[in-house]
């Protein structure tokens, strides 16, 4: 369940820049979480609420944008789209692939009052 | 933190070098209220995104146009920043450490069971002679493997997570002080036994080292495939009950480098002692490329 100590970590960043930017009241989260990241949107969400509950994020919805995993084919020489780590390439089916995009785990916006 | 709540007391505890009898009790007096009860929930302004047209990528749209003039209008703020962003600043920090005192850190992740310390305690027994060690110890609770390491004669710090599932940057930091200087010697980490949550935690190592048993199934690499993509060395730990097992290394192997094509492989026996003489080996490569990589940095 480490998805409990990442909300920590979101929480610990939306209190920071309410403190640069001056809001009292957060009313969304906007995550960007890629495909091969080490999050399971949904336990995110649930963990989110216990851990927002007692925070300036009370109450906040949480977004995920779920961007695309993204290889370089090393056997086509091209970009690939993957699910899954352990996937083939979609083009010629062999595991020669280096993971380029969909490791993100970021806090992409706040929509604050 | 509380990895249970998120409330500010009682998460990990690192052990002192001097007072590791003391059972260092704590979250005792730690109770989880629920939190459902004391919510105000004001939905007072809830926007629609629209989710049919876009998805959840409308949530860049700016619901500001829509405020009433003289309204407190909500705001978007851009804020792009990583999840993980102070924890792998303090891995940061770790790391520039490690690398002022010449230490070369590894962090062993595995399964509960794998046999994670058997093998540093045949490493710490066989290697101390030749290099300063130190060993980070992470377990939910008790002391019982650092006291295994402390057995052969190195020095062990024993941090224990309490309800936490993996070591973080921070604790090893702590730890890292509570340890005798290793100038020019191995630190070796080992996380708590779990392959799923310490993949994603950075803690200034050289590289990550994923310890597999024979007795785990071939298909372990499938199934946790984030760890197998992290680290750098697979060793294949209880080689010596391969027979037995109907163990496929072969097919092991592949399943590891559909995950991580680069992934290297050995295999060893903490038991017997198979195979650590590769493994020493592996390890002053990497000492000494660490080394060479330092002495061109300093020109």
């Amino acid at each position: 369940m480490h998805e409990m100590a990442l909300c920590e970590g979101i929480i610990g960043i939306v209190e920071e820049e309410a403190r640069k930017r001056s809001f009292a009241k957060v009313n969304v989260v906007c995550l960007e979480i890629g495909a091969l990241s080490h999050v399971a949107p949904e336990a995110m969400k649930f963990c989110f609420e216990a851990v927002a509950a007692r925070t300036i994020a009370r109450g906040a919805r949480l977004e995920i944008i779920a961007t695309p995993g993204t290889a370089w084919c090393m056997a086509c020489s091209k970009s690939v789209e993957i699910k899954q780590r352990y996937e083939p390439c979609p083009s010629c089916g062999g595991h020669q692939l280096q993971v380029t995009g969909g490791e993100e785990m970021r806090v992409r916006e706040l929509e604050v009052d | 933190m509380c990895t249970v709540c998120g409330c500010s007391d009682g998460k990990a505890s690192v052990e002192h070098a001097h007072d590791h009898h003391h059972d260092h009790g704590h979250g005792g007096h730690h109770h989880h209220h629920g939190h459902g009860h004391s919510h105000d929930h004001v939905h007072g302004h809830h926007h629609d995104h629209a989710d049919g047209e876009t998805g959840l990528l409308d949530c860049g749209a700016n619901p500001a146009g829509q405020a009433i003039a003289g309204m407190s209008s909500e705001r978007i703020i851009q804020v792009e920043r990583d999840i993980l962003g102070k924890n792998d600043r303090l891995a940061a920090d770790n790391r520039a450490r490690f690398q002022a005192d010449e230490v070369l850190a590894f962090n062993l992740v595995s399964s509960p069971g794998a046999g994670k310390t058997s093998l540093l305690v045949r490493a710490a027994s066989e290697l101390k002679d030749s290099f300063p060690i130190g060993v980070i110890e992470g377990d939910q609770q008790t002391s019982n493997d650092a006291e295994r390491i402390r057995a052969t004669g190195v020095a062990a710090i024993q941090v224990n997570t309490g309800k936490g599932c993996h070591l973080d940057a921070a604790m090893v930091g702590q730890a890292y002080d509570r340890l005798p200087w290793l100038n020019g010697g191995l630190l070796f980490i080992e996380n708590v036994g779990n392959l799923v949550c310490p993949a994603a935690f950075d803690l200034g190592e050289a590289c990550k080292i994923v310890v597999f048993s024979t007795t785990e199934g071939e298909d372990k690499p499938l199934k946790y495939p984030d760890m197998f993509a992290a680290s750098s060395l697979m060793l294949i730990n209880k080689i010596d009950l391969a027979p037995v097992l109907d163990f496929d290394l072969a097919r092991t192997v592949e399943y590891a480098r559909r995950v991580n094509p680069g992934i290297e492989v050995m295999t060893v026996s903490a038991r017997t002692g198979e195979g650590f003489p590769a493994l020493y080996a592996w390890i002053r490569r990497r000492w000494a490329k660490a080394k060479q990589a330092e002495m061109a940095a300093q020109g």
